[in-house]
C-alpha cells in the first residue's frame, strides 16, 4: 500500500460485507425506531446498571448493526427493563420493546 | 285457578325445553372445565369457600347487587342502571313469581320445568281469587319493568349519549341475533298473556290488551301461535347465549364466586379467566374509560374487543391489544361485572414473551451506601429508578424528613435495582424475583422498621410481591400525612390552587386517595379535576404499555392535562415521580411534586 502519510487505523475500520445484516434488517422492519438512534448515550447514562454491569444501550444498537450478536445478547441479558432509557430518550425511541424485540429475534438460532 | 290440560303439556314448550337443556349442560360442562384448569392451590380455595358461611353470605349480597341490581352502573349512570337492573331483576322477579304462582295453585306440576314459564298458558282461571289478582298484578308489572328496559335498551343503540355513553361495543351478527331474541322476548310474552288473559286471567295490562284484541281479533285463534313464538324466542335465546355476549347472565354469579373465593388470574385462557372473560357484557364502559380511545384507531384495543378476541383464541391480535394496554386499570374500575382485564392482559404477555435468558449475577455488586448498614435508623427511603430521574422529588423527601426530624437513611443514594414491577407489568414475572430477591436481602441488612417510598410504581411492588413481614412500607404521601398529624411538620396555606392528579397505580393500584389530599387541602386551596380518585386519567408515561408509541402517549399526557385543568388550577401536583417527568414538557401549568409543596409550606 502506497503510504500517504496517513491513513485508516486498521482497528476501527468497519468492513459492512463481512457481517450478515439480515437480522437487523428484520429488527429495523419490526422496530423502526432503532434506526432513529443518534447515539446520544442518555439511555446508557441513565441506566440503573451503568456500573455494575456491561449493559449500555447506546452500544447495542451500534453493535447490532455491525451484527455483533453474541455480545449484544449478553449485554441485554442484564436489562431490567425499568424503562429509565424510555423516558430520557430525546429520539423518542421506545428502548423498552426494542429490548424485547431484540431479545426475541437474536435468540432464534 | 286450575289446570287446564290434564297432560300438562303442549308441543310448542319443545323449543324452550330444547333451548334451556343446552343451555344447561353448556355450563355444567363448562364450569367442570374451568374448576379442572384451576391451579391445584386455587382449586382447594375455591372448594374452602364453598363451606365458609360468611363467604356465603358476601357472595349472596354481591350476587343480588351485582348481578340482578347493578348497584355498579347506578352509581356512575342512573339511566343505564335502571336500563340494566330492570331486565335483570325484572325477569328475575318474572321467573321467581312463576315458580310461586305453580307451586301455590298446582304443586304437583312443579316437577316440570317448562310449566312455570308458560304458567298463564296451562292455567284456567277459576273465581276472581285475592291471592290470583295479587299475583297477576305483580306479574304485569314486573313484565311492564322489564317491557321498559328493553325500550330503553333499543333507544339506546340509537342515541347512546343519552345514557351517558359516547361510545358503544359494535355488536357482531350471533350478538345481535340474540339482541333481537332478548327484545322480542318480552313484548311477545305480553301478547301471548294477553290473548290468554280471558282464560287464565290477567292484571293491569295483560286485561286491557285481551279486551282491545277481541274487538278486531278472534283471540282464541292467536293464543297458540303467540305462545309458539314465544316458546321459539326462549330457545333460540339460549341456543345463541353461549356465543354472544349475552353469557354473562349465567357466568357472573360463578365469576363472583370465584372472586370471593380469592383466586387470581394465572392463565389467560384457563381456568379463572375463562369466568372472567364469559362474563364481559360487552356493555362498552371500557371504551369511554380507556386513555387511548382519544384515538379513533386506538378503539380496537378497548378492552372489550380483547375479550371478545380472547373468547375466540384469536391470539395474534389479542397479544397486539395486549401489549398496547397501559394498564392504568381504568377499565377494571369501571367494569360493572369487574373483570380484572389488566392481570388477564399482563399474564398473556407473560405466556407470549419470548424465551429471554437473564443474567443478575451482577446484582451482588450493589449494596447499601455506607453508614446505613447495622445503624439503628427506623426509615429506609427507596427512591426508586423513577425518581432518580426527577432528583427534585428525592431533595425534597430528604428536606421534610430532615425537618421533621425523622431518623432515616437512603437506600438507594448511590443507584440502585430496580423494585421489578416494570418487569411484572411486562408478564416476566419470574425474571423479576432476582429483583425482589436482592432488594430484600438489602432492606433486612438495614435493620429499617419503615420501608419509604415515592414511587407509586415501587409502592405496589413492594405491597403485593415482596415478603418483608415486620416493615411498614409505606407511601410518601401517607408518611407526610401521618407526620402533618402528628404534628411534626406544620403547612402554612399558601392560598394557591392546586389540583391533584392521582396517579394510576396509586389510586387504582393502591387506594390511596385521602391522605394527599387532606395534605394539600392543608398548603393550599385544594380543587378536583374533571375526573378524579378511581376515574383519573393515565399521565400516558404509565410503564404498563410496551408498544405505544410516543406520539400516541403525547396524546394521551395532553387529554389528562386536559381534565386536570378543568378547574383552572394554579398548579398541578402529582405524587408520581413518573407523571410528574410526563406531564412536565406539556403541561400549561407548574407541575410539581407532592413532596415539593409540602417542603415549599412547611412552617
Amino acid at each position: 500500500m502506497i503510504d500517504f502519510g496517513y491513513g485508516i487505523s486498521p482497528s476501527s475500520a468497519i468492513n459492512l460485507d463481512k457481517f450478515d445484516r439480515t437480522r437487523f434488517e428484520e429488527l429495523a422492519r419490526e422496530e423502526p425506531d432503532v434506526l432513529k438512534c443518534m447515539a446520544c448515550g442518555s439511555c446508557a447514562a441513565s441506566c440503573p446498571t451503568a456500573g455494575h454491569s456491561d449493559m449500555n444501550l447506546r452500544r447495542v444498537i451500534l453493535l447490532l448493526g455491525r451484527g455483533r450478536e453474541d455480545e449484544v445478547l449478553r449485554m441485554v441479558s442484564h436489562c431490567m427493563l425499568c424503562g429509565k432509557c424510555l423516558i430520557v430518550c430525546p429520539r423518542g425511541i421506545n428502548t423498552r420493546h426494542l429490548i424485547l424485540s431484540v431479545t426475541k429475534i437474536y435468540q432464534k438460532k | 285457578m286450575k289446570d287446564r290440560f290434564i297432560s300438562g303439556y303442549n308441543d310448542f314448550v319443545l323449543p324452550f325445553v330444547i333451548g334451556m337443556s343446552f343451555i344447561l349442560i353448556y355450563l355444567v360442562i363448562g364450569i367442570i372445565r374451568v374448576i379442572i384448569q384451576l391451579p391445584a392451590a386455587d382449586r382447594k380455595k375455591f372448594f374452602l369457600s364453598l363451606i365458609n358461611p360468611k363467604l356465603w353470605v358476601i357472595n349472596l349480597k354481591d350476587i343480588i347487587c351485582d348481578v340482578l341490581l347493578h348497584t355498579k352502573i347506578w352509581k356512575r349512570k342512573p339511566l343505564l342502571g335502571y336500563m340494566h337492573s330492570s331486565i335483570a331483576f325484572g325477569w328475575f322477579m318474572l321467573i321467581v313469581l312463576g315458580h310461586i304462582e305453580t307451586w301455590l295453585f298446582v304443586p304437583d306440576r312443579l316437577s316440570t320445568f317448562y310449566y312455570p314459564v308458560f304458567f298463564r298458558f296451562f292455567v284456567m282461571e277459576t273465581d276472581h281469587t285475592l291471592k290470583g289478582s295479587f299475583f297477576f298484578f305483580l306479574m304485569d308489572f314486573f313484565l311492564l319493568v322489564v317491557l321498559s328496559g328493553v325500550f330503553l335498551a333499543m333507544f339506546k343503540r340509537i342515541r347512546s349519549m343519552m345514557f351517558g355513553m359516547r361510545r358503544t361495543t359494535r355488536n357482531q351478527i350471533p350478538d345481535r341475533l340474540a339482541m333481537y331474541c332478548l327484545w322480542a322476548i318480552f313484548p311477545v310474552r305480553l301478547l301471548a298473556e294477553s290473548f290468554t288473559a280471558g282464560i287464565a286471567g290477567g292484571s293491569f295490562l295483560t286485561r286491557p290488551m285481551y279486551w282491545l284484541f277481541s274487538n278486531f281479533l278472534t283471540n282464541t285463534y292467536h293464543i297458540l301461535p303467540t305462545w309458539w313464538a314465544y316458546s321459539t324466542l326462549l330457545g333460540t335465546f339460549f341456543v345463541l347465549l353461549p356465543f354472544t355476549r349475552y353469557m354473562h347472565i349465567p357466568t357472573e354469579a360463578f365469576l363472583i364466586v370465584l372472586r370471593n373465593a380469592g383466586i387470581k388470574v394465572s392463565h389467560p385462557r384457563k381456568g379463572y379467566s375463562i369466568a372472567q372473560i364469559y362474563s364481559c357484557s360487552n356493555c362498552g364502559m371500557c371504551i369511554d374509560a380507556c386513555p387511548m380511545m382519544g384515538q379513533k384507531k386506538n378503539l380496537r384495543f378497548a378492552t372489550v374487543y380483547f375479550n371478545r378476541l380472547l373468547r375466540r383464541r384469536n391470539w395474534a391480535r389479542c397479544e397486539e391489544s395486549a401489549d398496547k394496554c397501559l394498564m392504568c386499570g381504568k377499565c377494571v374500575a369501571v367494569c360493572p361485572v369487574g373483570v380484572d382485564s389488566c392481570n388477564i392482559k399482563r399474564s398473556l404477555r407473560g405466556l407470549r414473551a419470548a424465551p429471554a435468558p437473564a443474567d443478575y449475577s451482577y446484582f451482588t455488586s450493589y449494596s447499601l451506601p455506607e453508614g446505613v448498614e447495622n445503624s439503628q435508623e427506623k426509615v429506609l427511603y427507596y427512591a426508586g429508578c423513577m425518581t432518580q430521574l426527577t432528583p427534585v422529588i428525592s431533595k425534597a423527601v430528604a428536606a421534610v424528613l430532615d425537618h421533621a426530624g425523622v431518623d432515616w437513611s437512603f437506600m438507594d443514594r448511590d443507584g440502585g435495582i430496580c423494585c421489578g414491577r416494570p418487569l411484572i407489568l411486562a408478564g416476566r414475572d419470574e425474571r423479576a424475583q432476582e429483583m425482589i430477591r436482592r432488594n430484600t436481602e438489602l432492606i433486612r441488612q438495614s435493620g429499617a422498621t419503615t420501608l419509604l417510598l415515592s414511587c407509586p410504581i415501587c409502592y405496589k411492588v413492594f405491597r403485593e410481591n415482596y415478603d418483608l413481614k415486620g416493615i411498614r412500607i409505606v407511601h410518601y404521601t401517607e408518611y407526610f400525612d401521618e407526620l402533618v398529624r402528628l404534628g411534626r411538620i406544620t403547612l402554612r396555606n399558601s392560598g394557591e390552587k392546586i389540583v391533584y392528579h392521582d396517579p394510576c397505580e396509586l389510586g387504582r393500584g393502591c387506594k390511596v386517595y385521602r391522605q394527599p389530599r387532606r395534605v394539600l387541602s392543608a398548603a393550599g386551596e385544594l380543587v378536583e379535576a374533571e375526573k378524579h380518585h378511581d376515574e383519573s386519567i393515565c399521565c400516558g408515561g404509565s410503564l404498563g404499555s410496551l408498544t405505544l408509541s410516543y406520539e400516541d402517549r403525547k396524546d394521551i399526557t395532553l387529554k389528562a392535562l386536559d381534565n386536570l385543568m378543568y378547574a383552572s388550577p394554579e398548579r398541578i401536583v402529582t405524587a408520581c415521580p413518573l407523571c410528574l417527568k410526563t406531564f412536565s414538557p406539556y403541561s400549561p401549568r407548574k407541575v410539581s411534586d407532592f413532596a415539593e409543596v409540602v417542603a415549599q409550606n412547611m412552617n
